[in-house]
């Protein structure tokens, strides 16, 4: 059991430092109104072809299909060290490249991945993903979304939601119900549809945050060909499973990353805003919190390490992503509340502290309600260990 | 890097776990809180190499890292064995190394006789942090001697002291297993090691507690979901209701990033890491003492009525629990070290 890296690690930690140094000048900082979705398109796929160029796209794809092939350590690496740099996120290329495109790796015909894959890779394709709908959020396999069966096509109706990046994507990976009249997860289908198809209307969900990429999309009889399909006829749910064997503990590297700045910056805060003639940082609680939260921090980056090891071991995680993703939520709310603490009257204002930091912790603040929620809310991860890594019964 | 235990870690830990299942079962750990310190079980433990374990080969200990003695002290920890494991360990690792040999010879002790003896279990050790005034000694009636820790040093109390010490026994101790006395004020003691051993006995000795937290906290999160899954109540077992089964799995979550951080603690104090070994212990032992504490109170919870029962060994988790939190510092006092870091940034 160590914690050292390789001489090859280290040569691959070197020679991207050095590459992301020469490059990143260029690259200029995100736009800034997050409302211009299409400015933010550009943005992000211009990074996405500039890793394409490098080599570095894909990094865990198998190089088979146009990816590095790098290991789980590697990938860690990768996502620790653009983050430390200040790298674009992957932003509107999140679907493509961390969920379509290993199912299409792992599903899709010869020719569906001749068409789809080295698009993504380059940053030609924007993916959005059509699961969840306003009936099915934990609940997912509920679905409704109907598609029926016209010749060579699908014809489909239906509602969905949360389809970040819907306004820009090229396609979008959707789950159907196919037969309705048989066990919920028996019925469903995994299809591409291309967003240019006639019958997708698309409106923007605004958020507690004000401004958002997700979206609702309403599909009222679009046409999808059936080549589209992914997997067999009702066998979409298999296939939507068989993505998450491509976890490999690396999910929330850039987060856990991007967290440890967000701390170091409030310490920072702390030592500006003062009550009286104390500073925020002379308070023994507050101390004491930063100090908690530092090493609640520090073991979630152990605890990734630790996941990612397993995963280069025996190829998946488990339910330690689960583990990881109860707690790593938990400490972000509690940052939340200390940066509430910290700022006072100054966290009346959204990305306006009155100069005290370049960071948004009002925004962060918001941002953090969603922790609990997205990817599989809370409840349903405690489930998940509940049930998978202690084995209780199920309630049913 | 593998952040994993190897073959022979993971040999180790279900070694001490049979050693524990069958010697240290829980029936015999509650006996011990009539008898005190079992001697015979306690040399026993030595015989296994528990004490020896990081001393180094040339004083014929085991010369294991501090990795494995963490896996070691996870498996105590969930057994509860009682006694002063961690200082016991820490003498025969550290008092009597080449380094503080002048600082020996002045005091008149043999300090390597005292590490001989208690890794070979002949001699126990107790451990404390100089405080000033009123102060609360564990095990003074079972132990040989008292290893005082202080910013300059290790200091040395004989066990004459700790007979008087002893007469001033608590008689309902918070934890039954960890008897302690109250005394009105420490002795100087002789000094036996110098400043900087004294921050390496610290600094592993917050890591070994840590190892026995991380144990509690497991061994407290097994007997919940245990019980979840055996208890019937409204027709199904309770662990199947959210409501159980979320604590369950906040304990286990609790758990495994403690586990993350203790062994992160360890083998970068074992030079196999890239950070600072002083900031992962300190890491460590914040999040034991609140992980283990924590647990200790669910698994009273889980249980229902039944948690707050003598019988069943919840409050037994949860009591040894907080002993550890203080010992070799507490969980705030490595969080105001943390956040100085934090702060001095």
């Amino acid at each position: 059991m160590d914690l050292c890296y390789t001489e090859a690690e280290e040569a691959f930690r070197d020679e991207l430092r050095s590459w992301l140094k020469g490059v990143l000048p260029d690259v200029g900082p995100p736009p800034t109104d997050h409302t211009d979705l299409k400015a933010r398109r550009a943005y992000d796929t211009q990074w996405q072809r500039i890793l394409y160029e490098a080599g570095y796209a894909g990094i865990h794809w198998p190089a088979e299909f146009g990816g590095r092939g790098s290991t789980p350590t590697e990938h860690l690496i990768f996502l620790e060290e653009t983050e430390r740099a200040g790298a674009p996120y992957v932003g509107v290329n999140f679907v493509g490249q961390l969920h379509a495109g290993p199912t299409l790796i792992a599903e899709a015909t010869p020719d569906q991945q001749r068409t789809h894959l080295a698009p993504i890779l380059r940053g030609d394709h924007v993916w959005c993903q059509g699961f969840s709908e306003p009936g099915s959020g934990s609940d997912l396999a509920s679905l409704t979304t109907r598609a029926f069966d016209d010749g060579d096509h699908y014809v489909v109706t239906g509602q969905k939601i949360w389809t970040s990046f819907a306004q820009v994507a090229d396609y979008c990976e959707l789950l159907v119900r196919t037969d309705p009249d048989v066990p919920k997860h028996r019925g469903i289908t995994w299809l591409i549809m291309p967003m240019d198809l006639p019958g997708i209307e698309i409106r923007p969900i605004v958020t507690a945050l004000g401004a958002s990429e997700f979206a609702e999309m309403f599909l009222d009889e679009v046409r999808i060909p059936k080549v589209n399909r992914v997997g067999d006829h009702n066998d979409g749910w298999r296939v939507t499973m068989v993505t998450f064997a491509f976890e490999r503990g690396t999910a929330f590297i850039g987060e856990i990353i991007a967290s440890q700045r967000l701390l170091a910056d409030l310490a920072k805060v702390a030592q500006k805003v003062t009550r009286g003639s104390a500073r925020a940082a002379d308070d023994k609680g507050i101390r004491r919190e930063l100090g908690r939260l530092e090493a609640e921090l520090d073991a979630l980056w152990s605890l990734t390490k630790r996941n990612v090891s397993q995963a280069q071991r025996t190829g998946m995680v488990g339910p330690g992503g689960s583990v990881f993703k109860l707690a790593y939520a938990d400490v972000r709310k509690r940052m939340s509340d200390l940066a509430e603490q910290i700022l006072g009257r100054a966290g009346l204002a959204i990305g306006d502290t009155l100069d005290l930091s370049e960071l948004d912790h009002v925004g962060e603040r918001l941002y953090t309600l969603t922790l609990t929620i997205a990817a599989g809310t809370s409840e349903i991860q405690r489930n998940i260990v509940g049930e998978r890594l202690l084995g209780l019964p199920k309630d049913r | 890097m593998d952040f994993e235990l190897n073959e022979d870690q993971e040999a180790l830990a279900e070694g001490v776990a049979a050693l524990c299942e069958g010697r240290f079962d829980i029936e015999t750990v509650r006996l011990m809180a009539t008898d005190g310190l079992d001697r015979g079980r306690w040399t026993e433990l030595a015989q296994t190499g528990v004490f020896s374990l990081t001393r180094p080969e040339t004083d014929g200990g085991l010369g294991m890292g501090w990795a494995e003695a963490v896996v070691v002290f996870e498996q105590l920890g969930r057994a509860l064995v009682p006694g002063p494991l961690v200082a016991t360990t820490l003498t025969a690792a550290l008092v009597g190394l080449a380094d503080t040999t002048t600082i020996v010879e002045t005091s008149g002790l043999d300090a390597t006789e005292i590490g001989e003896g208690a890794a070979e279990g002949s001699i126990v050790v107790g451990a404390l942090q100089r405080c000033d005034g009123p102060c609360f000694v564990e095990f003074a009636g079972w132990v040989d001697g008292l290893v005082i820790s202080d910013d300059e040093g290790l200091w040395w109390v004989e066990a004459e002291w700790l007979k008087a010490a002893n007469a001033a026994r608590a008689a309902h101790p918070l934890d039954p297993l960890t008897p302690v006395s109250v005394v009105s004020e420490l002795p100087q003691g002789r000094r036996i090691a110098d400043r900087n051993t004294a921050i390496i006995w610290r600094q592993c000795g917050a890591l070994l507690t840590s190892a026995l937290q991380l144990g509690i906290a497991a061994g407290a999160t097994d007997l919940a979901v245990e019980y979840a899954k055996q208890r019937e109540q409204f027709g199904k077992p309770i662990g199947a209701f959210q409501a159980v089964k979320h604590r369950c799995a906040d304990m286990i979550t609790r758990v495994e990033v403690l586990r993350a951080a203790v062994y992160a603690a360890a083998v970068t104090v074992d030079g196999k890491g890239v950070d600072d070994p002083s900031r992962c212990v300190a890491v460590a032992k914040v999040l034991a003492s609140s992980a283990a504490a924590a647990c200790g109170k669910d698994a009273v919870q889980v249980h229902g009525g039944m948690g707050y029962t003598w019988e069943v060994d919840a409050h037994l988790y949860l009591k040894r629990a907080w002993v550890h939190d203080l010992a070799f510092g507490d969980g705030d006092e490595y969080a105001e070290q943390l956040a100085g870091g934090l702060l001095s940034g």
